[in-house]
């Protein structure tokens, strides 16, 4: 009799399934070929071009896998023999992911505010203020590197919403944040400051890689599997088990470092303010919800037997995060590190109902959102108001610079009430003024929390709320009814790029405010998280 | 006695577009008030023509429900879903029965001839627009006060005419009397607004529902207690609505509003609309005999103090307005009698819609041709350059005083009647206000149309124009007929939503010893007041050595008096606590903590010193701090 050792299994691949993911992947490898063939001058249009065709593409391969049969079965889940999971959030943090992704992109490409050339520096390898760079600049050189740079990372975090698997984390996180750390440093202006970010961040970054990886190794040491499947088996509420605990709580800070949580934060406002502002916007909204994605499957489909443990100490985080983030926004005067520690803040935010999250589907009465569908519809939400507000930010300038300085800010409700207007619109979405999607986000946010049974967590977020406000209105007070005193920054005519993302977040951020039930309907539709078969 | 209650039926056919009577104006006043000065110069027709359609519309369902036998007659129009939360569920609907389209009727009727009336009247009014789109704000709220099915769309629409009460009052904002008319009405209202919300709110938590139908079924299911409170609070919200005691000061200043709103608000509608919750309310006050005596006192005592006040006042409109409390006062004794004197109240109120408006517009054609002076010390002999006006005029007068076959002889001997049955002491004081009416009434013709000219120098007077003078006929001839042609019809149409009817009255007056007797008693009225006004020469100026009780009915009763040491002193007394508390104890305590936070902030950002070393430590400490967390959370 034969005994097999080695029984290789062909991985079932459903490509159709997987098709909007390796879309993005494709997009992002032609990209390279792009760069290598194609001639400078119709370069940028070309990667322009492609990049957003291919994220069109997926969108649209999202919409058609939608009603998949196979997203609501649970016993066909099984591809690249389980270490990706193609289900119902898989889906909704895709379509997430790519539709800000694109917004993102489009920001990229804006050649209005700089005489021609876009955000993003002509020659990164130069010495800041070196003859080499001013050379670089009047030959007009771009980098165009930086579309196929964000596509890539895209993939990256497209495969860390899907991971099933622990490497597969560590693989989508890394390719997510590898061409983040080149694209932090891309800065036209203020080079050396964008340059110091990046290293920060890659220092950090990479601090927070080993400190999951080490997480990872942990885990495995407990229950000899890398799959989320064999991991929600292992994970069982029992003494003697530091091992798990370790990993848990390393595996844990890795993510939370991701998300920006406190205390893993501190590299949010150097690097939000130091990169090129698109970027900023890129990461502020990809980043966050690619590890929010990532955090909730790991923590629910594969840790979740461990939840009377870990819900507690998040809630600590939730709580620490929406604190510190609120009240250091209060004396910022710089209204990149405003956003920045506003979106720490909402990082909080977003944690309450994912603390809350009682079962996977959160066994909620019919007509009340689950905690996946609110944290989706918070991202949206967030997601919608952080790239307008940083695509404004791109607009106002003096002499041809960024001014990110809120003392020049001052009085510019009165030069430019439009714009004033739009951003304002933002603001109080932030804030959670009733009729923006924002509200919304934060009261399902809330209750999803109450629901799971953390009235007191969903208490202190209330209340933190109420402090956040203090953010808003106090940049609202400087625009609208502070006369300037010194330089002031003026509001550079927008070309049509940052028109249409300004527009559409201006559409999102209304629409669903008054609106919220159909976009709140979808998904709950997908927001059940499929466990590994096999069990 | 448990009444019978209908059941509604659903809406058929046209009946389904019953929201229009609302829409219709209510999207007309949103239009003009919208569309801003492009529609200044038309935008007045656009307006008449609102009430105008809403009143055929309502003829047409009045007719249909004529036509139904009687069990068909309570039609309900569910339009929509508003609220709901938990057990409760609150919709949007129309209840067209017999009670809520006399009220259509009247309120469209007599709002678009008062709405054409101010085509004359307000011609040469910059504002004109302003005024029209508010006049259409207040039908179409006053439309959904009386069309709502449960209590709280009928709130939505009490406080609409509330608003828009107060914006026409206010209208001429530039006068500090006005503005300070306006907002006391709105003021003293909301006192009378507590009262309906907390009924409502009472309502939802007994029946866990609004709505008329689940109120009337289940009151006699409620407790003495709570029917008891519901029908003070009741009463409360028709005492502000309906310028009753305690709540009626406000009305006499509301006559700084423009003369039609004076007719169309403060005497033929909303004042009535107090009137309408008592009698809609009949369920729950059937539960509670002490909630239906204070409906009776309130009235007995409103009719009395309003005669009183009617009788020293010299402004035309200040008499009327004391008059409009008045006869108001009747209708709150006849609702508060039951069952037995629902009828009568709406009866009485249609009659007075007519007669009242009828007098006000008068009025206004008076203070047209007299420059807008409203003392009647500086009328006189106005009959003969006046003559329409004058005759139109004698016919509400003749109504109001109850003169055989004219329409207050009719609906106000009932009221006198059903009081006599059910309260002596009511009927013999209701009996009193007759004469007392009749003495005011004669006073005001007098000092107005006959006697000496007394007209100050310039004036000139001149009949109005002819916009003016055709409602004036159209209201004269309803003052005239209104009571012979409802009076055998209006008792049994209302037997539907609980009133009681006995025998089978016609248009032919019924005599009886207390009609006898009322009749005495109001020519005595008359002859007083032609004695001492027709008789003797009108003095030009008001003597100051007056009896105390001219004096407490110029004063309105000492009414601002007593709300000035009652409420005013002890509110403001209260609020300046308050303030100070405020300055001294929170606004620190705030500003305090807002410091605080940045002082924290300051404190917290040293951390943030932009070194990666500084940066990885924290990661470290915190990672560290989470795995003792996570052990902690174990143990715990």
């Amino acid at each position: 009799m034969m005994l097999t050792l080695f029984e290789f299994i062909p991985p079932s691949l459903d490509y159709l399934l997987l098709a909007p993911f390796l879309v993005v992947l494709g997009t992002a490898c032609l990209g390279i070929l792009v760069e290598a063939f194609v001639p400078r001058k119709p370069r940028f249009i070309v990667q322009l071009v492609l990049a957003v065709l291919g994220l069109i593409m997926a969108l649209v391969l999202i919409v058609w896998n939608w009603g998949s049969p196979n997203l609501a079965d649970p016993w066909s889940d099984v591809i690249i023999s389980g270490t990706v999971m193609i289900d119902g959030p898989t889906m909704a943090f895709w379509a997430l992911l790519f539709g800000f992704g694109l917004l993102a992109i489009i920001l990229f490409a804006e050649r209005n505010l700089h005489a021609g050339a876009t955000s993003f520096t002509s020659s990164a390898a130069s010495v800041p203020g070196s003859n080499a760079e001013t050379e670089a600049a009047d030959a007009g050189l771009v980098h165009t590197e930086v579309f196929p740079l964000a596509i890539f990372a895209l993939s990256g975090a497209g495969l860390l919403v899907a991971a099933n698997d622990l490497l597969v984390l560590f693989i989508g996180l890394e390719i997510l944040s590898l061409p983040l750390y080149v694209m932090v440093g891309l800065a036209r202006h203020r080079r050396v400051v964008s340059q110091e970010a990046s290293l920060k961040y890659f220092l950090l970054g990479a601090m927070a890689s080993a400190i999951l990886l080490f997480g990872v190794a942990f885990l495995f040491g407990h229950t000899g599997s890398f799959d989320y499947a064999a991991l929600s088996r292992g994970v069982t509420f029992s003494f003697g088990d530091s091992l798990l605990l370790a990993g848990i709580a390393l595996i844990g800070v890795g993510l939370l470092f991701k998300i920006g949580a406190v205390p893993f934060h501190s590299w949010v406002p150097d690097v939000y303010q130091g990169a090129p502002t698109p970027v900023t916007a890129f990461m502020s909204v990809c980043t966050k919800t690619a590890a929010v994605a990532a955090f909730l499957r790991l923590f629910y489909a594969g840790l979740g037997g461990m939840r009377l443990t870990w819900q507690p100490v998040l809630a600590g985080v939730a709580i620490l995060t929406i604190l510190v983030g609120s009240i250091i926004a209060i004396n910022q005067m710089d209204i990149k590190r405003v956003l920045a520690y506003s979106a720490v803040s909402h990082a909080g935010f977003i944690l309450v109902p994912l603390v809350g999250a009682a079962t996977l589907t959160s066994g909620m009465m019919p007509g009340t959102a689950s905690s996946v569908a609110s944290i989706m519809f918070y991202l949206v939400a967030y997601g919608f108001a952080a790239l307008g507000a940083f695509a404004i930010v791109t607009l106002v300038r003096s002499q041809g610079r960024e001014v990110t300085d809120l003392a020049a800010w001052a009085g510019i409700g009165k030069r430019d009430p439009v714009i004033a207007v739009i951003f304002l619109i933002f603001l109080l979405s932030m804030a959670g003024i009733p009729l923006t999607a924002g509200f919304v986000g934060k009261y399902i946010a809330f209750v999803a929390a109450w629901q799971g049974g953390y009235w007191w967590l969903a208490m202190a977020g209330v209340l933190g709320a109420i402090i956040a406000v203090y953010i808003y209105v106090r940049v609202v007070q400087i625009m609208f009814f502070k006369d300037p005193d010194g330089p002031t920054a003026t509001i550079t005519q927008a070309g049509p790029a940052t028109w249409i993302v300004m527009i559409l977040c201006v559409i999102g951020t209304v629409a669903f405010g008054i609106v919220p039930g159909p976009l709140l309907d979808l998904l709950q539709s997908v927001s059940t998280f499929i466990l590994p078969a096999g069990s | 006695m448990l009444l019978e209650i209908l059941s509604p039926v659903a809406a058929q056919g046209l009946m389904q577009w019953a929201w229009l009577l609302i829409a219709i104006p209510g999207g007309m006043a949103a239009l003009l008030l919208i569309a801003g000065k492009v529609t200044n110069r038309f935008g007045h027709w656009l307006a008449t023509a609102a009430p105008i359609a809403s009143f055929i519309l309502a003829l047409i369902f009045f007719i249909d429900l004529l036509s139904r036998s009687v069990e068909a007659r309570t039609v309900s129009v569910h339009l929509y879903n508003w609220i709901t939360a938990g057990a409760w569920e609150i919709n949007v609907g129309i209840l067209l029965d017999p009670l809520s389209i006399v009220f259509v009727l009247l309120i469209t009727g007599v709002g678009s001839l008062i709405h054409i009336y101010s085509i004359g009247y307000m011609a040469h009014d910059p504002n004109r627009r302003r005024f029209f789109a508010y006049l259409n704000l207040f039908v179409a709220a006053m439309l959904l006060l009386v069309l709502a099915d449960n209590y709280l769309v009928l709130f939505v629409g009490w406080e609409g005419v509330g608003l828009a009460s107060y914006l026409l009052i206010s209208f001429w904002q530039e006068k500090p009397s006005a503005a300070a008319a306006g907002k006391k009405a709105f003021i003293v209202n909301r006192v009378g607004d507590m009262g309906l919300l907390t009924a409502s709110f009472t309502l939802l938590a007994m029946f866990s529902s609004t709505a008329f139908v689940d109120v009337s079924t289940g009151a006699d299911k409620l407790t003495t207690g709570w029917a008891t409170f519901l029908g003070f609070m009741l009463l409360l919200a028709a005492c502000g609505k309906s310028a009753q005691v305690p709540l009626q000061s406000w009305l006499l200043d509301a006559m700084e509003g423009p003369t039609p709103v004076s007719a169309l608000i403060h005497a033929a509608t909303m004042v009535t609309a107090g009137v309408y919750l008592v009698v809609r309310s009949g369920a729950i006050f059937e539960q509670t005999p002490s909630a239906q005596l204070a409906v009776v006192i309130v009235g007995t005592v409103t009719l009395l103090a309003g005669a009183w006040i009617g009788c020293a006042k010299d402004d035309i409109k200040k008499v009327l307005a004391g008059s409009t409390m008045s006869q108001i006062g009747y209708m709150m004794l006849a609702a508060g009698i039951g069952p037995a004197g629902y009828a009568f109240a709406i009866f009485h109120l249609l009659t007075h819609g007519f007669f009242k408006a009828n007098m006000f517009l008068g009025a206004g054609s008076v203070m047209h041709a007299m420059d807008d002076d409203v003392n009647m010390r500086h009328y006189g002999a106005l009959r003969k350059l006046l003559p329409i006006t004058f005759i139109t005029f004698a016919m509400g007068y003749l109504a109001i005083i109850g003169f055989p076959m004219f329409a207050g002889f009719y609906s106000k001997d009932h009221i006198i009647e059903a009081a006599f049955h059910a309260q002596p002491a009511m009927g013999v004081l209701a009996l009193i206000g007759a004469g007392v009416t009749a003495f005011y009434m004669t006073r005001l013709m007098m000092m107005t149309f006959f006697g000496e000219k007394r007209w100050r120098e310039g004036v000139h007077p001149h009949e109005s124009p002819v916009v003016m003078w055709v409602p004036l006929v159209i209201l004269a001839i309803g003052s005239l007929i209104g009571g012979m042609a409802l009076n055998g019809w209006i008792g049994h149409w209302l037997e539907p939503i609980g009133a009681e009817v006995s025998g089978h009255p016609s248009w032919l007056p019924h005599i009886t010893t207390i009609g006898i007797i009322t009749m005495v008693v109001v020519a005595l009225g008359v002859a007083l007041a032609w004695y001492l006004f027709s008789k003797k020469p009108v003095p030009d100026e008001a003597q100051e050595k007056v009896s105390i009780l001219t004096t407490a009915g110029r004063q309105d009763l000492f009414g601002d008096t007593v709300n000035e040491y009652l409420i005013i002193k002890p509110a403001s007394a209260l609020s300046r606590g308050i303030a100070f508390m405020d300055e001294k104890g929170v606004t620190p305590a705030v500003e305090g903590s807002g410091r605080f936070v940045q002082l924290i902030g300051d404190k917290v950002r040293l951390i943030q010193n932009g070194y990666v070393r500084t940066y990885g430590l924290t990661m470290v400490v915190g990672a560290v701090l989470i795995g003792v967390a996570l052990v902690l959370s174990r143990l715990v």
